[in-house]
């Protein structure tokens, strides 16, 4: 019994790092970006709805604002900050995204203080929980697992299916070629960082009503989490950062559950030494080619 | 058809193509050959739009295409087949050929793949095939079938013959002359000066990023110097 709801905290926190996960793979995939700002993003989605509903929009419209403002802000950094370096080395992309992140980090700051505020989760999901089998399990945990398999399923069609999917795995797996096809790049690249940063926005408010306290740093380190996933899995590859999301969440839980809460993060980065030691590149990736 | 007009080319501070000008008609098969480096990728990537010229112009149709993004070249009617093949290895190949057709309307593609799949028959079999694990030659037909999926007029195929065996670049190139027949323009680059010219009707030289001769293929095939350098003696 124990173990079984251990296991669902463990799904739950999973898929909230899958899902913010899935965003560093793509865009990495894509542009070969590590986009530390992505973090952030799940930052200003939970101020955003906190200040929706705080206005007293319905909760409903309050997480939509919150999704499609991520992905607006996320299409704004990468038409503003990192489209004028396609050309430029990749250590200047990868400095710039470690400045969007800090200015991120520090206007929420200036405008929301240092100081916690209170996330409304429960008036985003109830806070019930329903018993199965003599389990009781939160309602929370039920709806962030559902709604989590759900959004990757639906990626995972997006991207297998549709025109614009194929059109972002060929662009991921040679821009020049996809260019010559006929493929508008920056078209694709920017639908990439749309849909990796609405998966992110859905991960922002499971994550606020997981842990109901915003602070301007809070993406930090689950963006850190997310990508350690992502990394774990291997980069570029979505499978992979649906599971790297998932074997960190449940690491982090059952780590927690025998009472070493105090060694979970030690774990996580292990884990991370370990497998890369094994295996560089990750679970699913690609063995690292140096494109000529 | 596609006229090249004074372009000059740099990557850094290396000047890959000085001043060069050429010009394709409708209905021809121009060669350009060269040896290694002399700057035949760079000519076709400006005219692709991937690589721009610092001067001069490029023109398609008799309209400038010189600041047209590459995707909207493709639009036009310029299919460019680049060296090396650069299909999407981990797509399988019916999807490579769906990229082909990327600019085209949705009930165009099947036509497209039927006629695509009638030309290649192999890639038919091997449609659901991943392109990684198909042969060079195969991989060939589908570079070649994946550009003709956007309808080109003008078709420029970067060494349609590396690494294939003789029989194989035979076969390549009997498919370049019946699209030619059918009525694509094409604008071949090839290191095979041999083949590259039996197949043209015209022919340019090409040294260190310089036209040194234009004439027709036959004529260049004749040529002692041109024997000499690009032929084997
Ligand atoms: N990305 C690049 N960066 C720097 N120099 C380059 C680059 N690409 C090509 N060059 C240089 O430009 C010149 C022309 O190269 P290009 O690839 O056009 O030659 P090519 O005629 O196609 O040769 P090959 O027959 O080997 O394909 C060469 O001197 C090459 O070294
Ligand atoms: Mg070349």
């Amino acid at each position: 019994m124990q173990f079984l709801s251990q296991l669902i905290n463990g799904l739950q926190l999973g898929s909230i790092y899958a899902l913010v996960a899935l965003g560093y793979s793509m865009v990495y995939g894509i542009i070969m970006l590590l986009n530390f700002a992505h973090g952030d993003i799940i930052m200003v989605g939970g101020y955003l709805a906190m200040l929706a509903i705080g206005a007293g929009v319905a909760p409903a419209f309050a997480v939509m604002i919150s999704i499609f403002g991520c992905t607006i802000l996320a299409v704004i950094i990468e038409k503003g900050a990192y489209k004028p370096l396609r050309s430029a080395p990749r250590l200047s992309l990868l400095i710039t995204a470690i400045g969007v992140s800090l200015l991120l980090q520090n206007l929420a700051l200036l405008i929301f203080s240092a100081n916690a505020k209170p996330f409304p989760g429960t008036s985003i999901l109830p806070s019930g929980s329903v018993s199965i089998g003599g389990l009781s399990i939160g309602t929370t945990a039920i709806i962030t697992i559902v709604v989590s398999v759900v959004s990757m399923a639906a990626l995972t069609l997006v991207v297998q299916k549709t025109k614009i999917g194929k059109a972002m795995r060929a662009v991921s797996e040679d821009t020049e070629a996809a260019q010559l096809m006929g493929i508008p790049v920056d078209l694709i690249i920017s639908v990439t960082f749309a849909i990796g940063s609405a998966l992110a926005g859905i991960g922002s408010i499971l994550f606020c009503c997981r842990y109901p306290l915003l602070t301007p740093t809070m993406g930090s380190m689950l963006g850190l989490k997310a990508f350690i996933a992502a990394v774990l899995g291997g980069i570029g590859s979505i499978p992979g950062a649906v599971v790297g999301g998932f074997a960190i969440g449940l690491a982090e839980v059952f780590v927690n559950s025998v009472g070493l809460s105090t060694w979970t993060d030690a774990v996580v980065f292990g884990i991370l030494i370990i497998v890369l030691l094994a295996r560089p590149s990750g679970f699913f990736g690609r063995p690292m080619v140096e494109k000529v | 058809m596609l006229k090249v007009e004074n372009i000059n080319v740099f990557y850094g501070n290396i000047h890959a193509v000085k001043d060069l000008s050429f010009e394709v008609s409708e209905g021809e098969i121009v060669s350009l050959i060269g040896a290694n480096g002399a700057g035949k990728s760079t000519i076709l990537k400006t005219v692709s739009g991937v690589l721009r010229s610092k001067t001069g112009s490029v023109s398609f149709l008799g309209q400038d295409i010189s600041s047209l993004a590459p995707h909207l070249i493709v639009r036009r009617g310029l299919a460019h087949v680049p060296e090396g093949r650069r299909v999407f290895l981990q797509m399988s190949v019916q999807e490579n050929l769906e990229m082909g057709s990327y600019t085209q309307k949705k009930s165009a593609v099947s036509a497209g793949l039927e006629d695509v799949y009638s030309r290649f028959p192999r890639l038919l079999e091997r449609r659901k095939q991943i392109a990684g694990t198909l042969s060079g030659g195969e991989q060939q037909m589908l570079a070649m079938g994946r550009a003709l999926m956007s309808r080109p007029k003008l078709m420029v195929l970067d060494e349609p013959s590396m690494g294939l065996a003789p029989l194989l670049v035979a076969q390549i190139f009997e498919i370049i002359k019946e699209l030619n027949r059918a009525g694509t323009t094409i604008l071949l680059v090839e290191q095979n000066a041999q083949m590259a010219l039996s197949v043209a009707g015209r022919g340019y030289v090409l040294e260190t990023g310089a036209i040194i001769k234009a004439d027709a293929a036959s004529d260049l095939l004749d040529d002692e110097a041109v024997k000499k350098a690009y032929l084997g003696g």
